[in-house]
């Protein structure tokens, strides 16, 4: 969309405005996705003065190899985990902080802090606590239940300390969402079904809960998107995909199969894959734009 | 109030204040930690009421490391990615809704694809842009054949152009960050709402463009750049996966690189948690701040960037 009325006689200026943008982009992104593109249909030698063009076998080697399988299904459980405990707790929170009466700007206070906390110290923060030798929860877990936990050895250990940091992490942002979105109902429609003898819970799943999934819907889509991509801090600090590949995601396979393996066709062939995947829920972001339209109307 | 449940509503408080306390948690863990001796910190049990040793700590902490002048680091890289972030969004947002050009929609499309290449996705060939991002120029001159020329022309020594490199410099932390489909698509929506008739006016009265975006435009968009500025700021000091390629040197790097290497230079031994959780405090401190002081428009700039 143009303005109806804009400038007609400045179309240099108008390039001049464009370029700094235009320029950050083709230096730092379409350059670097386009060498990623074409390094992931070749084999470059240890010292990189050759590459071959080898079609789609980088690809093969990527989706052929048990680690990569590993890879998809430690990223599935993750985000699954990631996803579902950190929207159901911004639903929570939010449901009833709409609800109280009192308190309310403090409770939001406390619960919105998070989201300021960089990956990697939410993860450094939780590593205190669960540290299996001397972790506040650790201890209470071991010594109060019984319960052997150690998450630097043991790998479902390790998986739930990554799926807490990053749930941690997110569960500000779907609450924002979720306030934003409960406030917006009309008091009215909860008058209305009080008026015909509907309970706070009967009216939280038969009107409210209708009403906000939308938002439900979107925010899903967001920390599915979350988990695959802004989490690498806290693999990186916490178990660096370990132990054993039980928190290998694929993000962080990306990077340490191209700087720490040095081979630059399988992680490009990964990042290609990758760019799929983001157009893909890109894709689907989109499709609920137009559903949000539908619902306002 | 729809009707009074008085049990209910003390359910709601309990449960809420369970949950906060559930999201405090580490912090006020980190805090205990960070107020006591290392060797108070790994008794069993922990301490649970904090000590008096904070500033101690937070001494030892700032004169160990580079956290000083990791901190100032992070203040220029998130600064900086802030204010390049806004200003290069702004001017496209404006050239895009304001000017009738050709590839007027190219370049729309090529800001919106963006939004698919997120950095992670491609990190080892942007570190290789990153680390001569000149290079094409260099092979562009030597296949035309330009280079002997050009430098016996200038004088110009190409080669040292060419070797040119952002790694360890603050325009590689910032200048790979800067390029922003969502703060661009954000001021085109806000530019898309502003009445006609201001252009219309500021015509008649004779205005260029570039007075019509510095008097109407900009105070128009004052709002949405504060609520920007918030979510940019923080996003720019947690930034994580680009400054730790970019920068080797401890002092050229940024305090959430800084804390995190420390920690996991020695996996082994016990890292001294006392002074660690002093330094993580102080790092996480200008971000929250920000976020609590600037609540309302934090707030605004969420859900803005978003649609």
């Amino acid at each position: 969309m143009i303005k109806r009325v804009n400038f007609q006689r400045h179309k240099p200026l108008a390039f001049l405005l464009l370029a700094p943008q235009m320029l950050v982009l083709a230096i730092f992104v379409f350059w670097p996705a386009a060498q990623a593109l074409y390094q992931a249909f070749t084999i470059t030698d240890p010292f990189g003065q050759h590459s071959t063009f080898v079609w789609f076998d980088n690809f093969r080697d990527v989706l052929t190899s048990p680690e990569y399988f590993n890879s998809i299904y430690r990223t599935a459980i993750f985000s699954t985990g990631t996803t579902a405990s950190a929207v159901l707790a911004g639903l929570g929170f939010a449901v009833l902080v709409d609800r109280v009466a009192r308190g309310k700007s403090v409770y939001r206070l406390m619960i919105i802090w998070p989201y300021a906390v960089a990956p990697v110290l939410a993860g450094v923060l939780w590593l205190f606590l669960f540290h299996p030798i001397y972790g506040a929860i650790a201890l209470m877990l071991k010594q109060g239940f019984g319960i052997p936990w150690n998450p630097l050895l043991d790998g479902s250990d390790a998986m739930l300390l990554v799926i807490v940091a990053a749930a941690w992490k997110q569960v500000s942002y779907n609450f924002v969402f979720f306030l934003a979105a409960l406030q917006a109902i009309p008091r009215s429609l909860i008058e209305a079904a009080a008026i015909d003898g509907a309970g706070p819970i009967r009216r939280f799943v038969s009107i409210v809960f209708p009403l906000i999934s939308p938002t439900t819907f979107f925010l899903l889509v967001i920390n599915v998107v979350y988990a695959f991509f802004d989490t690498f801090g806290i693999i990186h600090a916490l178990t660096q995909g370990g132990p054993g590949g039980a928190t290998d995601i694929l993000v962080y396979k990306v990077y340490a199969d191209g700087f720490l393996g040095l081979d630059l066709g399988l992680s490009s062939a990964q990042s290609v894959i990758l760019m799929i995947l983001v157009i893909g829920l890109t894709a689907v972001q989109f499709r609920y734009l137009e559903r949000r339209v539908k619902y306002a109307q | 109030m729809i009707e009074r449940t008085p049990k209910l509503d003390l359910f709601c408080h309990l449960l809420l204040i369970a949950g906060v306390v559930a999201v405090c948690l580490p912090l006020y863990y980190a805090l205990i930690a960070a107020t006591h001796t290392l060797s108070d910190v790994l008794q069993v049990p922990m301490p649970l009421t904090p000590g008096n040793e904070l500033l101690a700590n937070l001494k030892v902490a700032i004169e160990r490391g580079d956290l000083g002048r990791q901190l100032v680091n992070s203040l220029i890289v998130s600064v900086g990615v802030t204010v390049g972030k806004i200003a290069v969004s702004i001017l496209s947002a404006f050239a895009i809704t304001y000017f009738r050009f050709p590839f007027r929609m190219t370049a729309f499309w090529l800001i919106f694809a963006t939004l698919m290449l997120p950095i992670e996705v491609r990190i080892v060939p942007t570190y290789a842009v990153a680390a001569h991002p000149l290079q094409g120029l260099g092979w562009l001159l030597d296949e035309t054949g330009l280079r002997g020329p050009l430098e016996s022309l200038t004088g110009w020594n190409i080669e040292a152009v060419v070797k040119w490199s952002l790694l360890d410099s603050y325009a590689g932390l910032i200048l790979p960050l800067m390029a922003s489909a969502t703060a661009t698509f954000l001021f085109r929506q806000l530019f898309l709402t502003i009445p006609e008739e201001l252009l219309e006016a500021a015509k008649i009265d004779g205005a260029s463009p570039i007075r019509f975006l510095i008097d109407v435009l900009w105070p128009m968009s004052r709002t949405n750049v504060v609520a920007l500025t918030v979510i940019l700021f923080v996003f720019g000091w947690n930034q994580y996966l680009w400054p730790l390629l970019i920068t080797t040197e401890a002092s050229m790097t940024t305090a959430v690189i800084g804390l995190s290497k420390q920690i996991s230079a020695a996996p082994e031994a016990v890292p001294k948690w006392n002074t660690l959780m002093a330094s993580a405090l102080l790092i996480t401190l200008p971000p929250v701040m920000v976020v609590i002081v600037l609540q309302r428009w934090f707030v605004k700039g969420l859900v803005d960037s978003e649609k």
